[in-house]
């Protein structure tokens, strides 16, 4: 079983912080022990994810898009029906009923995206709790949707002037906070990153996804699929669907990064593929970082994937063979954006598209008695303004 | 002998109480940071804890993020820290101890660090975010090259682990004086005496607090219970004031000795 008891995916993970926040991390792996071992609290956390979330989300066969591409046929897991219109609710959910169970009023929240901030914005509005998500600056402009959503939520939503003003700073920013005021505040950290125990809690949270696609696979095709995909920024959603599957070896778990303006760029955030072994807000994970150790720059046309470091378990299934990692450009991630729109009649995040470009390549090579499952994690309203732009289209 | 050791043991003999600076390695540049350790070594600063600068300073308050950030533009690099290091060695004897997050080390090798360090002319090293937990490599590749380790525990640590992280701390024990990141306070924490007495039951080596130290009167307070002062963020402000002035070492020498003097209250009458 991993992580070991001490937040270890083999040579990852761990616990990498300041020594004030070590005894509240002792006391979240400890309440969520005792939380997940209470069928109470997993009957509450089970009745939120199908009344309020609304699971279990669909897994929609893509006809047209099989069709289009002339391979594997392709089944959509519609994680972008769930509230709020990500994964990211499975996971703030979860840890808001943790909060409430330790007795913390107040909750704070990292960004990118704004998903994650909107999700926890939400759940702290469904119980009752002060919420306030730093969010980069650059971020907040990029995704200005989200960032009413979270205000009209009642949440406070503080600017990151810091660095790249992107989810990274964002991260440190919400760590200062968590460091100051640890004693009264539960931080909601909405990746499979950071100290121990957030990568095992958050994929715990998130693997209601592969468990329920497991299931809807055997109901629909008798048969596990030949494989999953699904995109990585810090990786919670293809964590929480790959990791129902990591024992069934027959399935191949594919993970897609952004690469940016092209890898050779240096403008990308293709850390699994691109980066090496580093420690960075918590844990030891791949990272993307200069020759002196320093982290480096990154940049996605995605906010979500915008990110030098990644879940300590992604770095596990890659250097352990049992998971593959790719990457997409900003362009490409376009194409499956598009691809998705008029096929399919789904608006994606631009997150999720690019595990859709990937699949754009992968499905033709493939037999057409073989089927894949792609990860749509969220949709794309946020995005708008960011494609319209790009891709010149005006009112 | 380890310099940090000595001075320590030096203290103790005299009952003398140590006052450790702050300052990040090449902000706002080389030369300058070497000036200004050579004034504080004149002005009776026991021991200096030399910053490398670290992209993503997840302690670090403003102050200090900022000094990184201009030490990083500036274009210091780990390799460029331990060769300012070695230039101090050409005219003080003042103990450094390097101070930095854990991923610069680990990028070095740690190994290569330990070693590359000692022959620099550094004393010991406190990696913010190395946690007793994941620091049993660094711990032995430190204590292989005689070079000390200083861990940090706060007002949130259980005694298990202030013992803990006593055992593997050498020169002293670095105990934050509230929760929260590095930053210039007004005052100091009312609850520190009992926590600076906890810890100091609980290890064998000195025991300094920072966080937060800006004023003598901290000084003179803090040195009342605890082995030592540490101040970060208030003379970086003040480097950072009088950056480019001809006043900066004058200033910087001028505060150093009003904080020196606020150690000295016991026996010894305060010298101006």
């Amino acid at each position: 079983m991993l992580p070991d008891l001490l937040g270890h995916f083999g040579d990852f993970g761990g616990r990498y912080v300041p020594e004030t926040l070590v005894p509240a991390l002792d006391e979240l792996a400890s309440e969520y022990e005792k939380a997940i071992a209470d069928e109470w609290f997993m009957r509450e956390l089970d009745g939120y994810l199908k009344d309020y979330v609304g699971r279990p989300t669909p897994l929609y066969y893509a006809s047209r898009l099989t069709e289009t591409l002339g391979g594997a046929r392709i089944y959509i897991k519609r994680e972008d029906l769930c509230h709020t219109g990500a994964h990211k609710i499975n996971n703030a959910i979860g840890q808001a009923l943790l909060a409430k169970r330790m007795g913390k009023r107040r909750v704070i929240a990292e960004t990118g995206a704004g998903q994650h901030g909107v999700a926890t914005a939400t759940a702290c509005a469904l119980f009752g709790i002060d919420c306030e998500v730093y969010m980069g600056e650059e971020d907040i402009h990029r995704q200005a949707l989200n960032v009413y959503r979270m205000k009209l939520l009642g949440a406070k939503v503080v600017p990151v002037t810091s660095g790249t003003k992107t989810l990274k700073d964002a991260t440190s920013e919400a760590i200062r906070d968590w460091v100051t005021n640890v004693r009264t505040t539960h931080y909601i950290i909405g990746s499979v990153i950071g100290p121990h125990p957030y990568p095992r809690i958050v994929r715990d949270f998130q693997s209601v996804i592969g468990k329920e696609t497991r299931r809807q696979c055997l109901e629909k095709e008798g048969r596990l699929p030949n494989a999953i995909i699904a995109c990585v920024g810090g990786g919670s959603n293809s964590m929480g669907i790959f990791y129902p599957f990591i024992a069934d070896k027959e399935v191949r778990l594919i993970g897609v990064e952004a690469a940016g303006k092209g890898l050779d760029s240096g403008e990308h955030c293709a850390t699994l593929t691109a980066g090496e072994p580093g420690v960075l807000h918590g844990c030891k994970s791949f990272l993307l970082q200069n020759e002196d150790g320093q982290v480096s720059l990154t940049h996605s046309i995605s906010a979500g994937l915008d990110y030098p470091g990644v879940g300590p378990e992604h770095s596990y299934l890659k250097t352990s063979g049992r998971a593959e990692y790719y990457s997409i450009t900003d362009m490409e991630a376009l194409e499956g954006f598009k691809i998705l729109a008029e096929k399919e009649g789904l608006i994606a995040a631009l997150e999720s598209s690019h595990a859709m470009a990937h699949l754009m390549k992968l499905a033709p090579t493939m037999d057409k008695e073989t089927y894949v499952v792609l990860n749509l994690s969220g949709r794309g309203d946020k995005d708008m303004d960011t494609i319209c732009k790009v891709l010149q289209i005006g009112l | 002998m380890n310099r940090l050791r000595e001075k320590f043991a030096e203290l103790k003999s005299s009952g003398g109480k140590a006052l450790v600076f702050y300052l990040m390695a090449g902000d706002p540049d080389i030369p300058t940071t070497l000036d200004i350790i050579k004034g504080l070594d004149e002005s009776g600063v026991d021991a200096i804890e030399l910053g490398i600068p670290f992209s993503d300073p997840m302690a670090d308050g403003p102050s200090i993020q900022a000094a990184a950030h201009r030490a990083l533009g500036k274009g210091m690099t780990v390799r460029k820290c331990l060769d300012l290091v070695r230039s101090v060695r050409e005219f003080s004897s003042i103990p450094i101890v390097l101070m930095t997050y854990f991923n610069p080390i680990l990028h070095y090798g740690i190994e290569r660090f330990a070693k590359d360090a000692v022959d620099a002319g550094a004393d010991a090293t406190i990696l913010t975010d190395l946690s007793p937990e994941e620091a049993k490599d660094w711990v032995s590749a430190s204590k292989r090259n005689d070079l000390g380790t200083i861990f940090l525990v706060a007002p949130t640590s259980t005694n298990e682990r202030i013992k803990r992280a006593g055992d593997i701390s050498t020169g002293f024990v670095y105990c934050v004086s509230r929760t929260g990141v590095t930053g210039a306070q007004s005052d100091t924490p009312t609850d520190l005496p009992t926590l600076v007495n906890r810890v100091k039951s609980m290890v064998g080596a000195p025991v300094c607090v920072g966080f937060g130290i800006s004023e003598p009167r901290h000084v003179e307070e803090i040195t009342r219970y605890a082995d030592g002062a540490v101040v970060g963020s208030a003379l970086v402000n003040l480097i950072t004031k009088h950056q480019g002035s001809e006043k900066l070492i004058g200033e910087v020498k001028k505060y150093a000795m009003a904080m020196k003097n606020a150690t000295r209250h016991d026996e010894t009458p305060p010298r101006t």
